[in-house]
């Protein structure tokens, strides 16, 4: 039940890009087309749920025990940024076709706050190793649905005619606002 | 271009959050007061100063290729300065920004700012541009603050502004959506359509 509760939590109600307001730089970057919408939130799945199993090994097994837990900030970063060379150089080497559809998207996810924010979040709500994978599996698949709908929504923006100061960021922007204020109809569901 | 024009293009022409849609995230999850904005937009000039003077200053000790990993590590360095700072002598605006202090550390603003500026530059011309964008960013935060505060809440830096018809115990009837996380989205859009129109004036 209490998995139940984390991974409902992530996706709906505490949705990471429009509740926690967290990867909103792809969140407008990216969601101009579908594909490369469903192509980044394959990237980030990838890289939140192995930088969230990382992360929390070092944070217990080093940061803790010697007492160096101000070291927080700069060796998550390292970690992250490291990762995601050795992620590129392994799946380059590994899967070819992988590479081909999740390259591109890569070297964007080092300063991806929603990585960084997961990694944070799971040892900050004292989550276990098992709580915090499901957690960023449930972040991702948010960060998935969000991004997704809201590719579909701008693709139908671009037909419509659109007030010329309005046009471009800030009608993406309300129609964000408008998009979390559906999410905010999950509020009180867990 | 001088030092004048150097520091006040972050408030207008190229100011990170309006024009340039940079450090975003912090932008929109931490302004639902004026003073949260304002607080966590000085937090994030003194990172930004702080990383562009060390990088002016070691820039041709660095190699090129750990150039990144380098300015990411002097970044992180003064975000925990600052973390530690505020959590020791500002601990409910610590406790306000919350996750998003230690998330200075990815706002592309400030890593941007590094490699695209302070990394071929000199070191005042750097202090200019990192306080230039700071304040600017600042600016941005403070602005967007307000607005929402001043529509979810009637207030403005925690001061009552009677804008609102007020019920008979004489609380105002705001519009409590712009201090929740709709709201956020919906200002910065309407504030980057107002300035859009008055840049092209």
């Amino acid at each position: 039940m209490e998995i139940f509760a984390i991974i409902i939590s992530a996706i709906l109600v505490n949705n990471i890009v429009l509740m926690q307001f967290l990867g909103i730089c792809p969140f407008m970057g990216v969601s101009k087309k579908l594909s490369t919408a469903v192509g980044m939130t394959g990237a980030v799945t990838f890289v939140m749920v192995l930088a969230t199993i990382v992360t929390y090994l070092i944070q217990v097994y080093v940061l803790e025990p010697f007492g160096i837990g101000y070291l927080q900030t700069i060796s998550f970063i390292l970690i992250i940024a490291s990762f995601v060379q050795m992620v590129e150089i392994v799946l380059k080497k590994v899967s070819p076709p992988l590479y081909q559809a999740l390259g591109v998207f890569l070297p964007l996810i080092t300063t991806n706050c929603a990585i960084m924010g997961v990694a944070l979040l799971t040892i900050q709500n004292d989550y276990n190793l098992m709580e915090g994978i499901i957690y960023a599996i449930g972040s991702a698949i948010g960060f998935g649905i969000a991004i997704t709908l809201f590719a579909g929504i701008r693709e139908h923006l671009d037909l419509l005619d659109v007030p010329k100061g309005m046009r471009g960021t800030p009608i993406a922007l309300v129609s964000a606002g408008i998009l979390a204020m559906a999410f905010m109809g999950f509020a009180g569901l867990v | 271009m001088n030092q004048k024009q150097n520091f006040t293009k972050g408030f207008i022409k190229d100011n990170a959050v309006f024009v340039m849609l940079l450090g975003l995230c912090p932008t929109l999850a931490v302004t639902s007061s004026a003073v949260n904005g304002l607080g966590m937009g000085l937090a994030t000039t003194f990172v930004l100063v702080m990383a562009n003077i060390v990088v002016a200053l070691v820039k041709n000790l660095i190699p090129e290729k750990v150039r990144i990993p380098s300015f990411i590590v002097i970044i992180a360095s003064f975000v925990t300065i600052v973390d530690l700072t505020m959590a020791g002598f500002l601990p409910s605006l610590h406790e306000a920004l919350g996750i998003f202090i230690p998330l200075i550390v990815v706002n592309c603003l400030v890593l941007g700012r590094a490699e695209a500026f302070a990394s071929k530059n000199n070191i005042v011309s750097s202090i200019v541009d990192g306080l230039g964008m700071g304040l600017g960013f600042a600016f941005a935060l403070t602005l967007l603050g307000a607005v929402r505060e001043l529509l979810g809440a009637g207030s403005v830096f925690g001061l009552s502004i009677p804008i609102f018809p007020t019920t008979e115990d004489g609380a105002p009837i705001t519009m409590l959506l712009f201090v929740l996380a709709p709201g956020a989205f919906i200002a910065l859009g309407y504030l980057i359509a107002i300035i859009n129109r008055f840049k092209k004036s």
